[in-house]
């Protein structure tokens, strides 16, 4: 089944290219430390889901880009056709002349409303291409305006127009300081829409990424190229094709949905953040050997503690012994930094990925009590490797990963609203202060939900 | 893409203007080679086919056939403004764009705002949209004026609720060259005054400049070219005050050094929305990440690095001596010290070979020496523009909103406070029609309540920040 990408703004597209041009590159490398038939059959599946073709063989993103002015876009295309591997579909963009001015009442009630006819028939045409249908991935950042307030608004017509399709949102996390001045606004604005009409949101934090650039990569003068690439190797992980179940022949065809199922069983509770090992430079990589003993070791105790990256794990965090009553087993959560599960799902791609012992990811104790562990952990599994790695290992998590930035976010959202800046560049555009009582009131809730866990 | 149209008003606009075009043109044919009029050009310059005569004759794509400012010229006199028209810049003005008449505003804001407001509104009016029209997405209005005299400070504000009414969504950002203090107008502190009303309540954006900045800028610019130093050679064309390589090959004015950093700054503050960057910034998220409250909308500016030695290699420990720069007080266009005073929020654009690690670790670095406003703790908006500007390998401009202004604006109002006392030189204005007394006791209070602004966000400077008891939810 295909997905179809809507990448929206600045942020957005540029990922959107990185995301496309890693699941390329991964699934023609000769790496793939498998037969050819299987090789063969991965390709065809990643294509299945993320690529249509052209007559001459061109793979053509399946993707919708949009952004309300053009630079960003035509910088996009042109670094699409110049990798000579794919490109995006000629007449897949929509664009404007001038930007939403990081302005979410910009995007969300201007633009979105004005431009709401040609996006959604060009998602319309992007989603008839596609023989069987799974559903929706909308890349786009939380702190800008078109991103943000457009894709709040997209998604909110995708779940009218769309109901039985699935959605999840990509939402970038901003740097805590120094991107834009009025992101938190726009996050909380953001953040309480898309709870509302979004299936899932995949959360990544630049900040945690970052530190990824320069602690495990160690790249000296970051770009936001080297954050991308480092997103899109993780989205990559998680969606390149894997299979069902151990004995099953055929790689799974509903991604997004077998996600969704095993990850949001509630919806209250739907965010979920990516961790993967291991993630290191190319050189780094010539030198290193691995046992799925040792990683799997590493991401389970990364979960645990709630560590976003391989490097600085605090091994002291462990869970409670299952012995002590539910209530004590909560304050002995938060004294212990102790990360609480919802639900978690491992991919493993790579050699030997039979005899990987996941068992220590079924233990009850990291889990909340409303599911049983039986329900609440998944794996799957390809032998085919990903990416140049031998072995990986990719955690998607629905746990408390993401209550601190958010909690923070919505204080210091709440702190600048009590003092009424910035609130003028709002209203003119017809977001009100009810509004933003409403998205404080609906974003309190979710803190609670999951500090409760 | 989007378009802007500058207005320059009055001598000292039109002279910014000019070198501000000149530097322009220098900084497009820079990074354009192929002399193929692209969106980036077209911000600022519309592409004509000279042979059509008439109006029409717009090329939008294709060869650079003959480049015309987005320029409305206004004086009052005509002597500068037919200075440029018989320079070597002749060309890059339409004769279609310009307003002049002879006898000038003699140094009277009401002269400036009332008489020839209304003489030619109708002309104003006519040229303004004409330039919007050969726009295909009108942004922003540019205006360059100065404080003290009469045109450009009297008219040029005029023309802000024009602008406003018949262009209600374009932003207006206003460069006013405020008085220094040795200023040779007398009158200056009657005509900044009444024209600060205008600037407070219809302008979008205004960067004050005053001229001692700018002048001590040069002074220490000349200083470290003449010092000599060892096995250092400062290249010619990175002097943020130089022309070189730009049409007028040689300083004519002893004010044109000055007036390159004016035009610097307006190339820099306008480089992320022409040029590609891996974190655009475009001029209407300088409005909104920038000013927290609308009579707030105040920005004190700074461009580094003046200058750039012949080093090519530049170690990070240079490229974070650019962001050291730009917070002290010799590097602010007008005569403010941000760094002890209070910040409601801060843009960092950055130009070059810079990439977000260089910014985080920066700002990292410099924000516990700087203090914010308890409400904007973070407040910082960046930007990344891959295209540096001419003859630099990178550059930052830094725009700050910050109670640093307040200074500037109590010693205008003493300066006025002396002279109103006195009534001296005040019949000059009282006697333009539609002039009483009324107009300065209203102009002097919206200062005065813009200040007491200032004074209550400074009054929260030093006091432990903390944090509001939030919803509570019942679970």
């Amino acid at each position: 089944m295909s997905i179809v990408t809507v990448q929206l703004g600045q942020c957005g597209n540029q990922i959107g290219f990185e995301v496309f041009d890693a699941l390329l590159r991964d699934s023609q490398s000769s790496h793939g430390l498998c037969c050819k038939r299987e090789n063969e059959a991965y390709q065809a599946s990643c294509k299945e889901r993320f690529f249509s073709e052209e007559e001459n063989g061109v793979p053509i993103a399946r993707a919708v880009l949009v952004d309300m002015e053009p630079k960003v876009i035509n910088q996009t295309l042109s670094k699409a056709a110049q990798s000579g591997r794919w490109k995006y579909g000629q007449h897949a963009c929509f664009c404007q002349k001038q930007g939403s001015g990081n302005n979410w009442a910009y995007g969300y009630s201007v633009h979105g409303p004005r431009h709401e006819e040609s996006i959604m028939n060009l998602i319309r045409k992007e989603v008839e291409k596609c023989d069987s249908f799974s559903g929706f991935f909308i890349i786009m950042s939380m702190a800008g305006g078109t991103g943000s307030g457009i894709g709040a608004f997209v998604t909110q017509n995708l779940q009218d127009q769309y109901s039985n399709s699935l959605k999840m949102n990509q939402i970038i996390w901003p740097y805590g300081t120094g991107e834009v001045i009025v992101q938190n606004y726009n996050s909380i604005l953001t953040l309480s829409h898309l709870y509302r009409s979004s299936d899932a949101l995949l959360v990544h934090e630049n900040d945690a990424v970052h530190k990824i650039c320069a602690k495990l990569m160690n790249i000296k003068q970051i770009s936001f190229s080297d954050i991308n690439q480092v997103l899109a190797h993780q989205l990559g992980s998680v969606f390149q094709p894997t299979y069902s179940a151990e004995s099953s022949f055929h790689y799974r065809r509903n991604p997004l949905g077998d996600l969704m199922e095993h990850l949001v069983p509630h919806p209250e509770f739907k965010m979920l953040s990516v961790r993967n090992v291991p993630h290191m430079s190319e050189n780094s990589l010539a030198y290193s050997t691995f046992t799925w003993a040792g990683l799997l070791k590493h991401l389970r105790q990364m979960l645990i503690s709630n560590a976003k990256m391989e490097e600085g794990i605090d091994w002291h965090v462990r869970p409670p012994s299952s012995g002590l009553p539910s209530l004590g087993k909560k304050s002995l959560n938060k004294d212990l930094h102790f990360n609480t599960s919802i639900a978690n799902l491992v991919i493993l791609r790579g050699k030997d990925v039979q005899s990987a012992d996941v068992e220590g990811f079924k233990d009850p104790a990291l889990y909340t009590s409303w599911l049983e562990p039986v329900n609440a952990f998944n794996v799957w599994k390809t032998q085919r490797a990903f990416s140049k790695y031998e072995k990986s290992a990719v955690l998607v998590s629905n746990s408390q990963f993401l209550v601190k930035p958010l909690d923070m976010i919505v204080g210091k959202a709440w702190n600048m609203f009590a003092s009424k800046a910035y609130i003028h560049q709002y209203t003119k555009f017809g977001i009100e202060e009810e509004d933003f009582l409403d998205s404080f009131t609906s974003l309190e809730q979710v803190v609670a939900s999951y500090c409760n866990l | 893409m989007t378009q802007s149209v500058v207005v320059q008003v009055g001598q000292c606009g039109n002279q910014i203007g000019c070198c501000f075009w000149d530097l322009a043109l220098r900084e497009h044919a820079a990074v354009n080679q192929k002399g193929v009029y692209d969106e980036a050009i077209s911000s600022f310059f519309r592409n004509v086919d000279t042979r059509v005569v008439g109006d029409g004759g717009s090329i939008s794509k294709g060869k650079i056939c003959s480049l015309k400012a987005r320029a409305v010229l206004i004086d009052m006199e005509e002597g500068v403004v037919n200075e440029i028209l018989q320079g070597p810049l002749r060309d890059v003005f339409d004769t279609k764009q310009l307003i002049t008449d002879i006898s000038g505003s003699g140094n009277n804001w009401a002269v400036g705002h009332r008489v020839f407001g209304s003489l030619y509104q109708d002309q104003v009016l006519e040229k303004l949209r004409k330039s919007a029209e050969h726009c295909d997405c009108l942004q922003c209005f540019f205006i360059i004026h100065s404080m003290g005299g009469g045109t450009g400070s009297g008219l040029g504000t005029f023309l802000l609720k024009m602008l406003e009414d018949e262009f209600p969504e374009v932003y207006r950002f206003v460069t006013s060259i405020y008085p220094s203090g040795e200023d040779d107008v007398i009158t200056s502190p009657y005509n900044s005054i009444l024209a600060m009303k205008e600037l407070n309540e219809h302008a979008d954006c205004v960067l004050p400049i005053d001229n001692q900045s700018l002048f001590d800028i040069i002074s220490k610019i000349d200083l470290m070219v003449n010092s000599g130093k060892l096995g250092t050679t400062v290249k010619p064309k990175s002097l943020v005050t130089s022309s070189s390589g730009a049409l007028k090959t040689r300083h004519q004015k002893p004010f044109d050094a000055m007036n390159n950093i004016v035009a610097n700054l307006l190339l820099n503050l306008t480089s992320s929305a022409r040029f590609e960057g891996s974190l655009n910034m475009d001029l209407n998220e300088i409005s909104m990440n920038l000013v927290p409250f609308p009579q707030l909308h105040y920005l004190v500016s700074s461009l580094t690095p003046l200058y750039t030695l012949t080093d090519v290699n530049i170690p990070p420990r240079r490229l974070d001596q650019m962001f050291s720069d730009a917070f002290s007080k010799d590097h602010q266009l007008l005569r403010a010290d941000p760094k002890h005073s209070l910040y409601l929020a801060c843009a960092l654009m950055v130009r070059g070979n810079v990439q977000i690690s260089d910014l985080r670790r920066n700002i990292e670095r410099l924000k516990p020496s700087l203090q914010f406003v308890s409400w904007n703790q973070e407040g910082w908006k960046t930007s990344l523009c891959s295209i540096p500007p001419v003859g630099h390998s990178h550059s930052l401009l830094a725009l700050a909103n910050n109670t640093c202004v307040k200074p500037t604006f109590m010693e205008l109002k003493e300066r006025f406070m002396r002279l109103y006392k006195k009534k001296a030189h005040l019949h000059h204005y009282l006697q333009v029609e539609g002039m009483e007394e009324s107009c300065f006791t209203e102009a002097v209070s919206s200062l005065s309540a813009l200040i007491q602004e200032y004074n209550q966000l400074d009054a929260t400077k030093n006091m432990p920040v903390q944090d509001l008891p939030r919803l509570s939810i019942a679970m």
